[in-house]
């Protein structure tokens, strides 16, 4: 498969006050027309910043990002020209991203219109996809504040869907919905990635639902991807530890498979990335030279690739047990 | 023994076509040292619920019914003593951390200012009460924090220092709108642990507003589920989870990720969320509901009580069969 979006080499650095905090550190990723990858890591780890470094909205990004065969260049939201407006994002924060002074219908139309469709057609476009996020039609006349948190949500899916982008990057895109909702709202991703062949990064901490609708999946750890190939292989052999632990913190609704694995402490500081093998602090199966030595990113038997002193490279994943 | 008890609330807000109620007829009671969970449809009045206990309605907002609070009746209270009950007696947390802090002052001035705002104390005592405040919360390196911004935290440590602003006066109520959406497993499963021990060592009462049902399942002894406004289940949430009665409930369960296998396409439940204001007659879910009988479209919903303990508002009850729910 052709990829529609490759990143190469990318990386990030926010300045806070007098620290350089590397957010993301160079990492490669790609996905294809008709093809979903899945994002995940713990919050602060990086996807936010490396999803809207993609999307060509950061000041000091470093590196390659190849959309639709041209190269996206850093240039603000408001300029960029009718190709790169077929690349997507929607926004995790549903708040800081609507516009709370003007009307949700006028939000949602502005894409449309910049098309060059008339006001009354782009309008109309709008109520038709609230409705197929499952809100009502005459939310377009209304404004942000009047709604929960979930229907903002939606509104903000609703507006990177007025496009009819070719690519969507979507950062936590349900994580406020109810399961339902949540249903509703992955299916209407799913049917657009496979009616129109579009292509989707799947942002979320929610790994069950990566895990059903995403054909691969890139794990992150403090700025890198430590892990990333085919959902299914993942899952039933995870060769990176961080991704086992990833894993095995998922609460179930049966409460039973509740194991709150300890990961000693939050993602460290990214302005002070651990030497050696970033996860080396909280790693359980740290060796004494992960402290020092970076592992390389190395591609197994099966196709995925890891960065993991454990792991060998061109070897079957190694089953790990912690 | 019984901290709060709601009865009837109704929350009626204005929107653009007049005024509607976004919550109806609500009632429930939380035991001291309970964690109670409210889940359901987005936009089912969970937020309203709790703002209502908290006397933060939207502007025009209006809550009729009873609010009672260890004994004090909080509906048509006074803004004076809301003030007082707000954040001392009951406090609240939400998805955003920095709803609750500001983001340019240090955790020190916040979190001292806040006790000297409810309690007399020194600074000196403040200070001391802060520290062992982070210390609860589990911040590493308490003294350092003190110094820090918010914004020098991770997702994960800003919740664990508003639940720390949240404990500063000892409520005996912590509700906690949707505490973990916006965090991680790992970070989440710490913040869980961190609520439930609070409740064991301080009997603290909480109410958790979320949509995620392993939370739910993991964290709390009692769940409401909601929709349009209204509970349609309540009950011991094991019991709840692992056999629903209600056919919404039913529904959100059959959507999670791991249930039912058909490809990538997960099952939602059909139709639309109802639009406030425009809720429909007899039982609201009927006209998304696949065991509805004409009975179910006017009227209010039966209220069937199961054990003594469980309950549900369904006229037909579908579920009630022998075997139980056999899935
Ligand atoms: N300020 C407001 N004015 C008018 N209507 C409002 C206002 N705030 C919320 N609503 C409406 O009230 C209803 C209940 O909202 P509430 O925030 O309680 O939902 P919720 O159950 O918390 O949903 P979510 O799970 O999405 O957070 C929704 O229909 C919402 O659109
Ligand atoms: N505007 C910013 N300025 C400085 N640091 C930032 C900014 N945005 C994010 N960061 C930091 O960059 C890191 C990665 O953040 P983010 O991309 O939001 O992670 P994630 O989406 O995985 O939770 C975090 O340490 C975060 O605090
Ligand atoms: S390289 Fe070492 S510290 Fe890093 S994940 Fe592998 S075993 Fe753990
Ligand atoms: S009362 Fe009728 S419509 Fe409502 S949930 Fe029960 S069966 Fe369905
Ligand atoms: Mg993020
Ligand atoms: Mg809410």
């Amino acid at each position: 498969m052709k990829p529609i979006v490759e990143v190469n080499n990318l990386s990030v650095e926010y300045t806070r006050g007098d620290q350089k905090v590397g957010a993301v550190a160079g990492v490669d990723l790609h996905v294809g027309a008709g093809e979903i990858l899945g994002l995940v890591g713990e919050s602060g780890c990086g996807k936010s910043t490396l999803g809207k470094a993609i999307v060509g909205i950061l000041q000091g990004a470093d590196g390659e990002v190849n959309f639709d065969g041209q190269q996206v260049s850093k240039i603000g939201r408001g300029q960029r020209d009718a190709h790169f407006r077929n690349l997507q994002m929607i926004f995790q924060d549903p708040y800081g991203s609507l516009n709370p002074r003007r009307k949700i219908g006028d939000q949602i139309a502005d894409g449309p219109r910049i098309g060059g469709i008339s006001k009354s057609e782009a309008l109309e476009k709008a109520a038709s996809l609230l409705e197929r996020v499952g809100l009502p039609r005459n939310a377009v006349e209304r404004y942000p504040h009047q709604f929960s948190g979930g229907q903002r949500q939606r509104i903000a899916i609703a507006r990177a869907l007025a496009i009819s982008p070719k690519v969507i990057i979507a950062d936590e895109p349900i994580s406020a919905l109810d399961t339902s909702s949540q249903a509703a709202v992955a299916n209407l991703l799913v049917n657009l990635v496979e009616e129109f062949q579009m292509g989707l990064i799947f942002i979320s901490h929610d790994l069950s639902i990566v895990r059903r609708i995403s054909d691969r999946v890139a794990v992150m750890y403090l700025g890198k991807i430590v892990e990333t190939g085919k959902t299914e292989e993942i899952w039933n052999s995870p060769a990176h530890p961080y991704t086992k632990a990833l894993m095995s913190a998922i609460p179930h609704a049966d409460g039973k498979a509740f194991i709150p694995l300890d990961l000693p402490g939050d993602v460290p500081n990214p302005a002070y990335p651990p030497s050696g093998c970033r996860f080396h602090p909280r790693c359980p199966l740290a060796q004494g030279e992960c402290a020092s030595r970076e592992p390389l990113h190395v591609s197994l038997s099966d196709g995925r690739k890891v960065s993991c002193i454990l792991q060998e490279a061109g070897s079957a994943p190694k089953t790990l047990t912690f | 023994m019984t901290l709060l008890s709601v009865r009837n609330l109704t929350v009626t807000l204005m929107t653009a076509s007049g005024p509607a109620d976004a919550v109806r007829n609500l009632s429930f009671d939380i035991e001291r040292g309970q964690i109670l969970g409210i889940a359901g449809e987005s936009g089912s009045g969970k937020t309203m619920t709790a703002l209502s206990i908290m006397g933060l309605l939207p502007y025009k907002g209006k809550a009729s019914g009873s609010i009672n609070f260890d004994g004090e009746e909080l509906v048509g209270f006074k803004p004076k003593d809301l003030r007082r009950v707000r954040g001392k007696d009951v406090a609240m947390i939400f998805q955003d951390p920095m709803t609750s802090l500001h983001p340019m002052l240090t955790i020190e001035t916040q979190l001292t200012e806040h006790l000297r705002h409810h309690r007399k104390v020194s600074k000196g005592e403040a200070r001391a009460r802060a520290l062992e405040l982070l210390d609860t919360v589990k911040i590493p390196d308490p003294k350092t924090a003190l110094k820090a911004h918010p914004s020098q935290f991770s997702g994960g440590m800003r919740q664990r220092i508003a639940i720390a602003m949240a404990l500063a006066c000892q409520p005996k109520l912590l509700i906690a709108d949707e505490p973990t959406t916006a965090l991680d497993v790992t970070v989440q499963a710490g913040i869980l642990k961190l609520l439930d021990e609070l409740r064991k060592s301080q009997n603290l009462s909480v109410i958790v507003i979320t949509h995620d049902l392993g939370v739910l399942s993991a964290l709390t002894n009692r769940l409401m589920i909601m929709y349009a406004g209204a509970e349609v289940e309540s009950g011991p949430t094991s019991q709840v989870l692992t056999r629903p009665r209600h056919p919404y409930t039913q529904g959100l369960i059959d959507a999670l990720p791991d249930s039912g296998a058909n490809g990538k396409r997960l099952i939602a439940i059909e139709g639309m969320p109802p639009e406030l204001g425009k809720f429909p007659t007899g039982c609201a879910f009927h006209t998304r509901c696949s065991f509805a009988r004409s009975e179910c479209k006017s009227g209010t919903p039966n209220k069937v009580d199961i054990d003594g303990i469980r309950r549900i508002f369904c006229t037909v009850d579908p579920f009630d069969t022998p075997a139980g729910v056999n899935r």
